[in-house]
């Protein structure tokens, strides 16, 4: 079952990248949202996958020959989708103050740290 | 050697550095008079090395000092013979003449403290490195001669020539010292000694070796930066820039000869080679030659007094390289009168700048009958310059001519250099000390006085120290020659000179030399404007050099930064984007670890397919979106899809947590959007966008190839199994996955949910603090842009 899955992973990945070389601050941001589920779901597929067993122990069994789906990923994928979603919000209102004070969306005319034309430097000492 | 000469050697070394912690408070309370009171440290170190005379001159050595870091064997150690005494005494006995002086000649000056302070820390570096053993102990404190001279020089912090001064002379002396760290390394590979003392016991041993070369190249970008030989000449007469104590003390006495102490220190094992007899003479003499020439061309008293500086450190290189012990003795002898009066001198010139304001020789004169004791110790020490009896430098320069004068057309040659040399220096030490004092008074030349008693007592005690070491020769010979020409041949060596001349070679060329000294002197003016001439018509030197090169790497990088930091995000983002591809790919293929073709799985489902579908679908449209309504649903679609994968593969917690996720998600991205005028359709070209879509597939492919590698390999199960078994048992807990996060990774969590909260600060205050005012213009670090801000 991994390999489909690392297929659609690949796709994950390619749309988001896509969607980052873009110049749109909206696509950077959808592109972002893509790129939290595209790694989410690389590691969830490299900690193996396993059909419809959650890693809850029975009530008062023995935990011995118990097979369920791996936790570690699991743990690791539910802090990572809380951090991406207050990145992605974070990101998401920095470019609306951004487009709210420069007026645009495009990052090329977003100039105002690096300007286009920029003196060469004083040669005094 | 007993423990405690070491501790209090230790204590005298911190000392400086101690005072100049106290210096401004001290100039606080008693203003220029606290020079008096922070005399008295020069004073100890002096008394203290003083101490050492006996010892030293029966030829032992002082050692002492502590382990720093044992693992690598360096020490701070110390190690006292006749060379290091000599400099000691120098440094600590000039110093305390320069801190006095800096009291008088600095009066009223509102830095005064911070000016003590400098000039304290320089002593302190100074002396230090004269005493260290150990090779990085050498190397920390030459540094720090070079950052403090940094400070010194560029006092005048505000006046920009001071800056230039000071950054080219940190540049020259700084970027010398890395070669000399290199060398030092390396002489430490291929001796595995890294103490001074000890690496003068292995006499012949780098000289045998074969990377005796490179260190020789190594050492001589240290010593000759620092000591300004041609063509590094130019940072030392730039520096006059700074006060005239700090001409008088560093580039005369201390900094400047640190090289020159170093080519000493060096001489035993490095020197008596073909290349050492050879390099060192050819850039002492060509030295020697252009300062003299440089110094003809000046009308400033300081700057000729600089370029004559940069002349006698050519003149004692050339002699420490020249191979004959009567040669290393005529250098001990010239380095100890030089000290005094070239010191003498700068501060007689500073003296003359202070009180009659102007240091320019065509503009003063006369100033004899308002002066007589800055005259009698002008005239004193340009006696001692010119090599006339009864003062020191008479013995040095007798001691020059009986060296040099050995068979041989190599020597003839060196002889006629030093002539040269030696008759040119005449005539400046006698232009500095008669020009401004005879002749008629310039008209509105200010009224003069000997001023101050710290003005003129450096000055006058350097010229009777110059007399009274030449009229007790025999005394000053065993104390200080002797010990210090021993240590520099690493040979027992006996110096007899005294005023009295012997009828020979030597007096026959000293006669020789002041005839064309005279000759030249009354001859000045033409040789000047002759000099002026043919320097015009050159146009260039290694000054402007220096411009051009400080230029040159500011457009360089300027250059470089509009290419990489160019301020289009696309060029980050795909830059970025390339280089990941490259770090997965490139160890892939290098290493060969790329993944056997996959095996597609027989027992996939429908349900499990169709999911994926719909995320595919989702995701395909939100590139193709026309809209932006479209665009944020079809993430939604993508979402949620994943959250169904989840809970397909066992992971209920991350599937309700996705799914929460990507709701709010859509709803606030759907509710910033409709307040916004944004274009969520692609604007690319046509070539662009094949580019694009080439980088996010090769890119996707890179991960596509990782992950299949990785569920090719074996698992290992330890830390699923260690969950599993443990988590009821150690924590209580059924839900494997909450138990992790809230208790195995506890902390983990607590990081998270500080993420959290910072984030949500950021946003609150981004949203809160809102400019209505328009946007500043963009700062520049241009200084003269800041009255347009």
């Amino acid at each position: 079952m991994e390999v489909p899955m690392a297929f659609l992973v690949a796709i994950f990945f390619a749309v988001s990248i896509y969607l980052f070389l873009s110049r749109h601050i909206i696509r950077i941001l959808l592109g972002a949202a893509i790129l939290s589920n595209a790694v989410n779901l690389l590691i969830f597929t490299s900690g193996r996958l396993t059909r419809e067993i959650p890693p809850i122990l029975p009530a008062g069994g023995a935990t011995e020959g118990i097979v369920t789906a791996n936790p570690l990923p699991q743990a690791l994928i539910l802090t990572a989708i809380v951090i991406a979603f207050s990145f992605f919000a974070f990101l998401l209102v920095l470019s609306y103050r951004a487009y709210q004070e420069l007026g645009t969306d495009d990052t090329n005319e977003m100039r105002f740290a690096e300007p286009e034309e920029q003196k060469l430097p004083p040669l005094g000492y | 050697m007993d423990d405690y000469m070491p501790s209090t050697t230790l204590f005298v070394l911190l000392l400086p550095f101690l005072a100049a912690l106290f210096a401004p408070a001290l100039t606080r309370l008693f203003r220029h008079n606290a020079a008096w009171l922070l005399a008295i440290v020069p004073v100890v170190i002096f008394w203290h090395f003083a101490t050492f005379l006996p010892e030293i001159s029966k030829g032992e050595v002082v050692t002492g000092g502590y382990q720093w870091i044992p693992a690598f064997r360096v020490n701070f150690s110390w190690f006292v013979d006749g060379l290091s005494l000599t400099f000691a005494l120098l440094i600590s006995g000039i110093g305390v003449l320069i801190v006095l002086y800096s009291g008088g000649y600095l009066k009223g000056h509102e830095h005064l403290g911070r000016f003590f302070s400098f000039i304290l820390m320089f002593m302190g570096s100074m002396l230090g490195l004269v005493v260290s053993d150990s090779f990085l102990m050498f190397f920390v404190f030459w540094e720090l001669t070079s950052i403090t001279s940094f400070l010194l020089i560029g006092f005048d912090h505000k006046r920009e020539a001071s800056r230039r001064a000071a950054l080219q002379a940190l540049v020259v002396t700084g970027g010398g010292g890395l070669f000399l760290l290199a060398g030092l390394l390396m002489i430490w590979n291929v001796t595995g000694i890294s103490e001074m003392s000890l690496l003068l016991r292995s006499q012949g041993v780098l000289a045998d070796s074969p990377f005796y070369l490179a260190i020789f190249v190594l050492v001589l970008g240290g010593a000759f930066t620092k000591s300004a030989q041609f063509p590094l000449h130019f940072w030392l007469p730039n520096a006059m820039e700074a006060p005239t104590p700090v001409s008088a003390y560093l580039h005369s006495a201390t900094m400047v000869k640190a090289g020159v102490y170093l080519l000493m220190r060096l001489n035993p094992v490095l020197g008596d080679t073909a290349a050492w007899e050879t390099v060192l003479p050819v850039f002492g003499g060509a030295t020697l030659i252009v300062g003299t020439l440089l110094a003809i061309r000046q009308t400033d008293l300081k700057l000729m007094l600089a370029y004559t500086t940069v002349s006698s450190l050519g003149l004692l290189v050339m002699l420490t390289g020249f191979g004959h012990p009567k040669a290393v003795e005529a250098a001990v002898l010239y380095l100890v009168a030089h000290s005094m009066f070239k010191g003498a001198l700068f501060m007689v010139a500073g003296g003359i700048d202070h009180e009659a304001g102007s240091r320019d020789i065509t503009k003063l004169g006369g100033l004899m009958s308002a002066m007589p004791i800055t005259f009698a110790a002008a005239f004193a020490s340009a006696f001692s310059m010119a090599g006339l009896p009864p003062f020191f430098g008479f013995l040095a320069k007798e001691e020059i001519y009986a060296g040099l004068w050995q068979p041989g057309a190599w020597p003839l040659l060196l002889t006629l250099v030093a002539i040269v040399g030696n008759g040119l220096m005449f005539v400046i030490g006698f232009a500095v000390a008669l020009k401004p004092f005879l002749g008629e008074k310039p008209a509105g030349l200010r009224e003069a006085h000997d001023g101050l008693v710290l003005l003129w007592l450096g000055p006058a005690v350097l010229a009777v120290a110059s007399l009274l070491t030449a009229v007790f020769s025999s005394v000053t010979h065993r104390l200080i020659s002797i010990p210090m020409a021993t240590a520099v041949e690493g040979a027992p060596v006996s110096v007899y000179i005294s005023l009295i001349p012997h009828i020979g070679m030597a007096l026959l060329l000293s006669g020789i030399t002041i005839v064309f000294g005279i000759v030249a002197y009354r001859n000045l003016e033409r040789l000047r404007s002759a000099m002026a001439a043919t320097l015009t018509a050159i146009g260039w030197g290694p000054d402007q050099g220096f411009d051009q090169f400080i230029r040159g790497i500011v457009r360089v990088s300027f250059a470089v930064t509009r290419i990489v930091q160019n301020g289009r995000m696309e060029t980050y983002m795909k830059a970025t984007f390339v280089l990941l591809i490259v770090a997965i790919l490139v160890p892939m293929i290098l290493f060969d670890e790329l993944p056997a073709m996959p095996q597609w799985p027989q027992d996939v489902s429908l349900y499990e397919l169709a999911i994926m579908a719909i995320a595919a679908v989702g995701l395909v449209a939100v590139i193709f979106a026309r809209d932006r309504l479209t665009a944020i649903v079809s993430l939604g679609i993508q979402g949620f899809a994943v959250a169904l994968l989840f809970m397909l593969f066992g992971a209920p917690d991350l599937s309700f947590t996705q799914f929460m996720v990507e709701t709010l998600s859509v709803v606030i991205l759907a509710l910033a959007m409709t307040r916004l005028r944004l274009t969520p359709t692609d604007h690319r070209p046509i070539g662009k966008r094949l580019f694009d879509v080439t980088i996010s597939v090769v890119g996707a492919g890179a991960f596509l190839l990782l992950l299949l590698k990785v569920i090719q390999l074996p698992f290992d199960l330890t830390l699923p199994e260690f969950f599993t078994n443990y988590s009821m048992s150690i924590a209580y807990g059924r839900n494997i996955v909450n138990v992790i996060l809230v208790d195995f990774r506890g902390t983990d969590t607590w990081g998270e949910i500080a993420v959290v909260m910072v984030a949500g600060l950021a946003i609150l205050s981004l949203i809160r603090i809102s400019t209505r005012r328009p946007w500043p213009s963009i700062a520049t670090n241009d200084p003269n842009d800041e009255e347009r801000r």
